[in-house]
């Protein structure tokens, strides 16, 4: 029995690992074309081109493996699951709904969350890295150095709401939260919000990837099926920024008939803040490299601090 | 230290037996023969990337240690610390200098019997210390021993202020490694009144440079 509940917590997390991503990577060629005034995909499936991810998919498959003659082959080929395997680990602890709604709880959840999440600069380090070209190398510096800038705020950001809960466990933050938590934590979730954008090099944050400035950073060189990894790690990281700062600072299943619908609330905030990324996306121009850095250091962890120490004050104000 | 003590239960020796070996032991065992390896080929690869990259597969497996040890909170830190950070900066410290796709040769050092002695003799210290700190004591392992709430309750009450010391011990490297990086910018020119940002935006094309040729040279020069 426990070993059967065991596994289907596992297969339930690994199916929403491959199917919410694609969803939202269908979610976004929609929604980026309505935004710039076209249609998007039409034709592929039948009904308004549901099915052009999987097509996406397939010729994905098609395509050649191609390993650079100079490039470290082992390195190169291990890269791709380090940046993709994080996402679906944090994924198992994310809390969907109350009483036990989660791959696995874990005592020390947001912990685990940012730890995770930091070893997916790895995979994009040893992509830079072993593909024996300058423009990944640059790509691969780049995201390394912007992932680490903005990972401090991100946990900062954390640290505020496991102060106001007193808890560092997901489910618990969330069995904590009150409605008054999201004026009180407004910044907290700001920051967190748009540091996570920039862990996931989304736009305007897409510096070290962008395809006019630095080809497809430590990227270019992958092909086929690992090229489709690194596309899905970024779908899978919107997923997981998304449910992570609806768990964090939108109270996840708290809403109208949280007990039998908890579930439908976390996953609404979840598409909800999904879909802001998008427009994030086709709203904002791209910020320069050191723009991108003066941002993190200058504007964000200055105001994750303040967030702190508008917390610390409350929590001791109201305790 | 009392949690501690009651934790550990009945400290004869005579009742516990190496013989019969629990399932967590042996993954212990396995997984430290595993870090031990990692550590090995980290340290005799000829491949600079490849030391720095098994040294995430050792560090990584000490995390795994303290998970099997049930110090969650413990592993979950040393993976954002030591993964996530340390071994990152260590990367990009070696791929903004030099970082050859292959053997260097040139990599080793003429101090490698001193370096392993060096590290013979840590090693030798470390072993005899723990072992003799506990020798008979046998800590019965149970599932949240080592949760956020009993580290924090343990780190908070008893050793607040070694803990409070080491934070002022680094708040002063940080001070220091400030004062050290920005002792070299002192003969640049100050930035000019007025002027908050130094130095030239990157993405802007040097406008002086293709308007009045005469002055360009020194112009920029100026503005850093």
């Amino acid at each position: 029995m426990n070993l059967l509940d065991t596994l289907l917590r596992c297969v339930a997390t690994l199916v929403v690992f491959l199917v919410l991503p694609l969803v939202i990577g269908q979610t976004e060629h929609k929604v980026m074309a309505h935004m710039q005034g076209r249609l998007g995909p039409m034709y592929a499936g039948g009904f308004h081109g549901w099915a052009q991810l999987v097509a996406d998919g397939v010729k994905f498959a098609q395509k050649e493996d191609v390993v650079p003659a100079g490039a470290d082959r082992r390195v190169f080929r291990i890269a791709p699951a380090v940046a993709l395997l994080p996402y679906l680990l944090v994924l198992l602890v994310i809390p969907v709904g109350p009483d036990g709604f989660v791959g696995q709880a874990v005592d020390a959840g947001i912990f685990f969350v940012l730890a995770v999440m930091g070893i997916g600069v790895l995979g994009s380090l040893m992509a830079g890295w072993a593909s024996a070209n300058k423009f990944s190398l640059l790509g691969g510096l780049r995201t390394a150095a912007q992932l680490m800038s903005y990972e401090l705020p991100m946990l900062l950001a954390a640290a505020s709401v496991a102060m106001a809960a007193g808890t560092v466990s997901l489910p618990g933050i969330v069995d904590a939260f009150h409605w008054w938590w999201i004026p009180w934590q407004a910044i907290g979730a700001f920051v967190f919000f748009t540091a996570g954008l920039a862990e996931l090099q989304r736009p305007p944050f897409d510096m070290p990837i962008a395809d006019s400035e630095i080809i497809f950073g430590a990227y270019t060189e992958y092909t086929g099926l690992r090229f489709a990894l690194f596309l899905l790690s970024e779908y899978a990281g919107i997923v997981v920024v998304a449910g992570l700062t609806t768990v964090l600072f939108l109270g996840g299943w708290h809403g109208p008939f949280s007990d039998s619908l908890g579930w439908l609330w976390t996953l609404l905030k979840t598409f909800a803040l999904a879909f802001v990324v998008i427009w994030l996306r086709v709203t904002y121009p791209r910020l320069r490299e050191d723009q991108l850095m003066r941002f993190a250091w200058t504007v964000l962890i200055p105001l994750a601090l303040a967030q702190l120490a508008l917390t610390g004050i409350v929590k001791v104000a109201i305790s | 230290m009392s949690t501690l003590l009651a934790a550990t239960g009945s400290l004869e020796p005579a009742a516990r037996s190496f013989l019969s070996p629990t399932g967590a032991e042996v993954v212990f065992l396995l997984v430290g023969l595993a870090v031990l390896g990692a550590a090995v080929v980290s340290v005799t690869t000829k491949q600079l990337v490849h030391a720095a990259l098994w040294l995430v597969v050792a560090l990584g497996g000490l995390a795994v240690e303290f998970l099997l040890l049930t110090a969650e909170f413990i592993a979950w830190v040393q993976v954002l610390i030591y993964l996530g950070s340390v071994v990152v900066l260590v990367l990009f410290g070696l791929m903004l200098t030099r970082a050859p796709i292959g053997r260097s040769p040139d990599a080793d050092s003429g101090n490698r019997w001193a370096a392993l002695l060096v590290a013979l003799a840590a090693a030798g210290t470390l072993v005899t210390l723990v072992a003799d700190a506990f020798r008979t004591s046998w800590i019965d392992l149970t599932a949240g021993g080592g949760s956020t709430r009993a580290t924090g309750e343990y780190l908070f009450r008893h050793w607040v202020l070694p803990f409070e010391a080491l934070s002022v011990l680094l708040l002063a490297a940080l001070v220091g490694a400030i004062v050290l990086s920005r002792s070299t910018s002192g003969r640049l020119p100050r930035p000019r009144a007025g002027k908050l940002r130094a130095g030239k935006p990157v993405g802007r094309p040097a406008a002086p440079a293709a308007t009045v040729p005469s002055t360009a040279p020194t112009a920029p020069a100026q503005e850093r």
